[in-house]
C-alpha cells in the first residue's frame, strides 16, 4: 500500500479512538453535574449511546448518510458494510470515524433529559437519531448531499453533530418538562446543584483532549497540510472559552464559577468545529470567546426567561454555540487558511468574501434546525402522549439508579436528601 | 415545650417541609439516617445477585416547639409523610426541659420562637 494511505488510515483510526473517548468526558460531564442518586441512569444512558449508536448507524445510518444520494437529501445504499476498499483511505477506518461521530450526536441529548426520562424511552429516542435523524443531515452536508452543494462549511460538525444533538436535547428537554422542584410557583428557579464537580472537570478535560480527534481527524488524511493549524484553533478556541465565560460570570455573578467556566470550554470547543480548518488561530481565539460569552446567556436565557430545564446546559453549549459555530465561518473564513483545507476561493465577509457564505451557512443553520425540530419534537411528543416518555413522581424523587436500575452508584454511601 | 422527631421517607422529605411550612413553623433540623421498624428492607441486584438491604435510608426530623404548635406539627409531619404503605414512618415526642438560644441568651418559650 502507498505509504500515504498508510499514515491517512492510522491518522484517521487514531482520530476515531479519540472521539470514542469523548463519551467518557461527556459521562463524567453529566455524571458530575446532576445528583448522585441518578448517576447509575446517565452512565447506561451513555453507555448505551455508544452500543445502540455504534450498531445503529452501522445497520442504517452509514447508508443514509454516505451511500448514493437520491436528490441530495438521503443516501440510498451501503447499509451493513460488508467490506470497504481496504486498500483506499475510503476504507473501514472512514467508517469507524463516521460511526463515532453519529454516538456523539446522540449523547448530547442525555445530559439535557437526565434525572426523568424512562430509560427504554432514552433508548428509542437514541435509536432514532443514529439510525435516521443524524444520517440525513449528515448527508445533506458531508454525504454530498444539497448543502454541501451550494457550498457550506461545517469542517468538523458544528451543525451536523453539535446542533443536531443541541436541538434534539431542547425537544427533549421542552416535551419532558422540567424536573420537579426546578421552578416555583412565582416564577423563580431554584438551582439543583451537580454531585461532583471534580467529575465534571474531569469530563470537560477528556471532551476537549478527544476534540483534537474530532476537529484535526476530519481532515481524514495525516498530509493535509492544515492539520496542525486546525489543532491549534480547536486549543486556542477553548481556552478562550472557558476564559470569557469564567469572566462574564465572574463580573455578573461576583464569583468564578465553575460549572460555567467548564461549559465555556466546550462552547469554545464547538463553536470552532465548523470553521476550524477555515479561519485563523485569532479569529478562533475571538470566536472561542464569542462562543464563551454566548453560553453563559443562554443557559441563564433558558432556565430562568424560557423555564426550560437543561441540567447540564446541553442545549446551549451544542445547540446554541453550534449555530454560532457555523454562522462564525460566514464571516471568519480565510483564504489563505482555507486553501490548505481544500476549500480554495473561500472568504468569509470580514476577509472580502462578501456576504454569500454567510448566506449559504444561514441556510444550512435554519433547514437543519426545521428537520431535527420537525423530526424531534413530535417523537417526543408521541412518547408522552403514549405515557412512555417521564417517570413518575415518586421514583423521580427516589432517584432513577434504584427504581430503572435496581441498584446504587454509590453503594455504601449515605446520599443526602436535601431538599 | 417539647421536641418532636419525625423519621421519614427521604423522597416525603420536600412534601413535609410544604406542609410544615403551611403551619407556619419554619425551624427543624434534617438528618440523614438508616433505620427499620415494620419495614423489614428490600432487594437490590448487583450483577445478578440479590442483595438484602435492611437498614433503609430514612430522613429524621426534629423541631423543638411550644405546646401551642405541637399538634399542628404532628399533622402537618402526617400528612406530607404519608403514603399509606409500610415504611412511612414514626413520630416520637419529647418533654424538652430547656431551650437556649445561643446569639442572644434567651430562654424558653422565646427562645423556640
Amino acid at each position: 500500500m502507498e505509504l500515504s494511505t498508510v499514515l491517512d488510515t492510522v491518522w484517521i483510526l487514531v482520530a476515531a479512538f479519540l472521539v470514542f473517548i469523548m463519551h467518557a468526558g461527556f459521562a463524567m460531564v453529566e455524571a458530575g453535574f446532576t445528583r448522585a442518586k441518578n448517576t447509575v441512569n446517565i452512565l447506561m444512558k451513555n453507555f448505551m449511546n455508544v452500543s445502540v449508536g455504534l450498531l445503529l448507524f452501522f445497520l442504517v445510518g452509514y447508508g443514509l448518510m454516505f451511500g448514493k444520494s437520491c436528490r441530495g437529501f438521503i443516501g440510498t445504499d451501503g447499509f451493513i458494510i460488508d467490506i470497504i476498499d481496504p486498500y483506499s483511505t475510503q476504507n473501514f477506518a472512514f467508517w469507524f470515524f463516521q460511526a463515532v461521530f453519529a454516538a456523539t450526536a446522540a449523547t448530547i441529548v442525555s445530559g439535557a433529559v437526565a434525572e426523568r426520562i424512562k430509560f427504554y424511552s432514552y433508548l428509542i429516542y437514541c435509536a432514532v437519531l443514529t439510525a435516521v435523524i443524524y444520517p440525513v443531515v449528515g448527508h445533506w452536508i458531508w454525504g454530498g448531499g444539497w448543502l454541501s452543494d451550494i457550498g457550506m462549511i461545517d469542517f468538523a460538525g458544528s451543525t451536523v453533530v453539535h446542533s443536531v444533538g443541541g436541538l434534539s436535547a431542547l425537544a427533549g428537554a421542552v416535551i419532558l418538562g422540567p424536573r420537579l422542584g426546578k421552578y416555583n410557583a412565582d416564577g423563580s428557579s431554584n438551582a439543583i446543584p451537580g454531585h461532583n464537580i471534580a467529575l465534571s472537570a474531569l469530563g470537560v478535560f477528556i471532551l476537549w483532549f478527544g476534540w483534537f480527534g474530532f476537529n484535526p481527524g476530519s481532515t481524514l488524511s495525516a498530509s493535509s497540510p492544515a492539520v496542525s493549524t486546525i489543532a491549534v484553533n480547536t486549543a486556542v478556541a477553548a481556552a478562550a472559552g472557558s476564559l470569557s465565560a469564567m469572566i462574564f460570570v465572574w463580573i455578573r455573578y461576583k464569583k468564578p464559577d465553575a460549572s460555567m467556566t467548564l461549559n465555556g470550554a466546550l462552547a469554545g470547543l464547538v463553536s470552532i468545529t465548523a470553521g476550524c480548518a477555515v479561519v485563523s488561530p485569532v479569529s478562533a481565539i475571538i470566536i472561542g470567546l464569542l462562543g464563551g460569552v454566548l453560553v453563559s446567556i443562554s443557559i441563564d436565557l433558558f432556565d430562568r426567561k424560557f423555564h426550560i430545564d437543561d441540567p447540564v446546559g446541553a442545549v446551549s453549549v451544542h445547540g446554541i454555540c453550534g449555530i454560532l459555530g457555523t454562522l462564525a465561518v460566514g464571516f471568519f473564513a480565510q483564504e489563505k487558511y482555507a486553501a490548505l483545507a481544500g476549500f480554495e476561493g473561500t472568504s468569509g465577509l470580514l476577509f472580502g468574501g462578501g456576504g454569500g457564505l454567510l448566506l449559504v451557512q444561514f441556510i444550512g443553520v435554519i433547514s437543519v434546525a426545521a428537520w431535527t425540530l420537525g423530526t424531534m419534537f413530535p417523537l417526543f411528543l408521541v412518547m408522552k402522549k403514549a405515557k412512555a416518555l417521564r417517570v413518575s413522581r415518586d421514583e423521580e424523587l427516589k432517584g432513577l439508579d434504584i427504581e430503572e436500575h435496581g441498584m446504587e452508584a454509590y453503594g455504601g454511601f449515605q446520599i443526602f436528601q436535601n431538599d | 415545650m417539647k421536641l418532636i422527631i419525625a423519621m421519614i421517607q427521604p423522597h416525603k422529605l420536600p412534601d413535609v417541609k410544604k406542609e410544615l411550612y403551611k403551619s407556619e413553623i419554619y425551624k427543624m433540623t434534617v438528618t440523614n439516617v438508616l433505620g427499620a421498624g415494620q419495614q423489614k428492607g428490600y432487594t437490590e441486584t448487583y450483577r445478578g445477585v440479590l442483595t438484602e438491604v435492611n437498614l433503609l435510608k430514612k430522613v429524621r426530623l426534629e423541631i423543638a416547639v411550644n405546646e401551642d404548635f405541637v399538634e399542628a406539627t404532628i399533622e402537618a409531619v402526617k400528612k406530607g409523610a404519608r403514603t399509606g404503605k409500610i415504611g412511612d414512618g414514626k413520630i416520637f415526642v419529647l418533654d424538652l426541659l430547656r431551650c437556649i438560644r445561643i446569639r442572644t441568651g434567651e430562654e424558653g418559650v422565646e427562645a423556640i420562637g
